[in-house]
């Protein structure tokens, strides 16, 4: 997709037009949702529950296909988009971190963090010792062996997000990744989100925490199914009512 | 910037380590439904083996003991009563172009007895037979100890001793002393014999020679059964002259018998019998497949969230498709490894504790390992159907 502007934008990572989402049954929990992310943001998608920010961030990462409307990654047409090639688009281009963290209990942290590019083709050897950078990276370089039962909650959240971004994902979503941790850990978490994103990544953060939202760059509050405002901190020419 | 798309791909290395997780996370499950099917493979493996095994012994013995051997009785005349063979039936059998050898035993009306001191009606179901000094050879029998009847010791009151007779007269070895009590007078063993397989009613006889028993016992010089051994080749057409040949006046009055028939016809029942512990072992085997079924759609259960992260980490509903597959054939590699590896092992065991030859039956190994992997693909195909269908939120969302 081109732009036409005066001002040459860059390409947006994600850029949902008009999305709408309607489950069987006369519930409509997106009604058409507006909204782009250029890449390197760090913004927070807040809302109560029950305003559709979870099927929101489930469409975004292609996981869901919206009712009506389009959504672009990285100038694909996901609506277009059958399994494989979605299939594709998730392995390469997002990443996701969930509340639950959804680690395998089997596997050690450095296998688990591997997993994040299992279906690309990189090899079992590869895939480790990018793994066991990623855990250095995150601040687990010795917890390398350790299998999750043995991790805290955070440590747990944090092996989960450096699973997210091994593969240098274009965006990564979290769904509420503070929302099983105590208040530390989940101050630890929100500080790695900031540090990754200083050095470069893209990731759209849901929650419903207020606290964790008010210190992300970029709020999108979300109610009823409809993005009730956009607010940019520190960049006014970016707010938007 | 439409840049194309690079697959998802999963390389055959991660297909089996992916598919080996649910296997290593669980094991005791999958060690009992893999003991599923190792039991009905075993079964199988082993009812093969076994078959094989003792029909190599039976077809090892017919080599050994030939199926060219015949035997010539008297049956019964027409008015039903016991008929006899000419005393000139065997020399004319031996002048049959084709047969090698010739030999008989014949009827005496004699008991044998430890002792006098035993009762005459307490035969213990043993009889005596004149024999010919070559009916050995002629059989295939061989000697435990001492030797058997020559042309020296048939013309003495010297006995040979069939297996069952030498236990029934208490007699173990040959020292030369040792004597039983025939009719009236004292005879020496001087051989006892191995159990002889193609004449089994040999096993409760005592044998002297003709001579002896028709001076001292007054036995006549028929016989009641000539054995015969011909080229293998023209054995049918011996068979077919027999009776005319031995009784030229009557001879519809001659049974004539192969001994060997009897081996080939316990070849074919334990053949017959191998087809109905096969069709045990494939029921056995069906019930593994169910219970493999079994544990992987709980296993598709059970692992929701995990089938929902693969999804969203870029697995497509194919490669979700192969993981369960892979894991539900590695469980039956496992349990079908395992089946033939105990298969052979009862086998060999059985097989020695009856000293038959070990035959394994390549076919049979190969063709277990082959039907648990076709049990294990068959058990796998609708959960891992099941999974792939998932839609990865409602996977996630299961927590």
């Amino acid at each position: 997709m081109t732009t036409a502007s005066a001002t040459t934008r860059p390409e947006p990572v994600l850029e949902l037009q008009g999305v709408r989402k309607a489950y069987p049954g006369p519930v409509e929990v997106l009604r058409g949702v507006e909204l782009t992310i250029q890449t390197g943001e760090l913004l927070g998608i807040v809302g109560p529950s029950g305003s559709g920010k979870s099927t929101l961030l489930h469409i975004m990462g292609t996981l869901e296909q919206p009712t009506s409307g389009t959504v672009r990654i990285e100038g694909h047409d996901v609506t277009a988009l059958g399994d494989k090639e979605l299939s594709a688009l998730r392995s390469r281009s997002i990443g996701f971190v969930f509340q639950q963290f959804f680690l395998l209990d089997g596997m050690t942290a450095v296998d688990n963090v591997a997993n994040g590019v299992l279906y690309t083709g990189t090899s079992n050897a590869r895939r480790r010792a990018l793994a066991a950078e990623a855990l250095d990276r995150v601040g687990l370089g010795h917890r390398l062996g350790h299998v999750p039962a043995s991790l805290s909650g955070g440590e747990r959240q944090r092996v989960a997000i450096a699973r997210a971004l091994l593969g240098r994902p274009a965006i990564v979503l979290a769904d509420e990744p503070t929302g099983n941790l105590d208040s530390h850990s989940s101050a630890e978490i929100v500080a790695l989100l900031h540090e990754l994103h200083a050095a470069g990544a893209t990731i759209a953060v849901v929650t419903h925490d207020h606290e964790v939202a008010a210190e992300l760059p970029r709020r999108v509050q979300v109610r009823d199914g409809l993005v009730e405002r956009d607010v940019r901190v520190g960049s006014p020419a970016g707010a938007r009512a | 910037m439409s840049t194309r798309l690079a697959p998802s791909r999963l390389h055959a290395g991660d297909v089996l380590r992916v598919g080996g997780i649910g296997l290593r996370t669980r094991r005791l499950r999958a060690a009992l439904s893999a003991l599923g099917i190792a039991i009905g493979i075993a079964a199988m493996v082993g009812v093969l083996g076994l078959s094989e095994s003792s029909k190599a012994d039976l077809l090892d013995q017919l080599d050994r003991l030939g199926t060219n051997l015949l035997t010539v009785a008297p049956g019964q005349t027409l008015g039903g009563e016991d008929s006899s063979l000419p005393e000139k039936a065997e020399a004319m059998i031996g002048r049959i172009g084709p047969v090698q050898e010739v030999a008989s035993v014949g009827t005496v009306d004699a008991t044998v007895r430890r002792s006098p001191f035993i009762p005459e009606d307490e035969t213990g179901g043993l009889a005596v037979r004149p024999a010919t000094t070559n009916l050995l050879p002629t059989l295939g029998g061989t000697v435990r100890d001492g030797k058997f009847l020559d042309a020296a010791t048939e013309r003495h009151p010297t006995a040979v001793l069939g297996s069952v007779a030498a236990q029934r007269l208490g007699v173990t070895e040959v020292d030369g002393r040792r004597q039983v009590w025939i009719g009236d007078e004292w005879f020496t063993v001087i051989g006892i014999l191995d159990p002889v397989q193609l004449a089994a009613g040999l096993d409760r006889s005592v044998m002297i020679g003709y001579p002896v028993a028709i001076q001292e016992l007054g036995a006549e010089r028929n016989a009641s059964t000539v054995y015969v051994r011909s080229a293998t080749d023209q054995v049918a057409a011996v068979r077919g002259v027999l009776g005319r040949t031995a009784n030229p006046e009557d001879p519809e009055e001659v049974e004539v018998s192969q001994p060997s028939d009897a081996l080939v016809a316990r070849a074919a029942a334990t053949s017959a019998f191998t087809s109905l512990f096969l069709g045990l072992g494939a029921v056995a085997l069906l019930v593994g497949g169910v219970g493999i079924a079994n544990v992987m759609v709980i296993s598709v259960l059970e692992r929701r969230s995990e089938i929902g992260l693969r999804r969203a980490l870029g697995a497509t509903r194919t490669h979700v498709a192969v993981q369960f597959l892979s894991e539900s054939l590695l469980l039956s590699a496992i349990g079908g490894a395992g089946g033939v590896l105990l298969g052979a092992a009862v086998t060999a065991a059985y097989a020695a504790a009856r000293g038959w030859q070990i035959v394994l039956p390549t076919a049979g190994l190969a063709g277990g390992l082959a039907a648990a992997l076709l049990i294990g693909a068959i058990a796998g195909l609708y959960p891992a159907m099941r999974a792939a269908r998932l839609a990865p939120t409602e996977a996630l969302r299961s927590v």
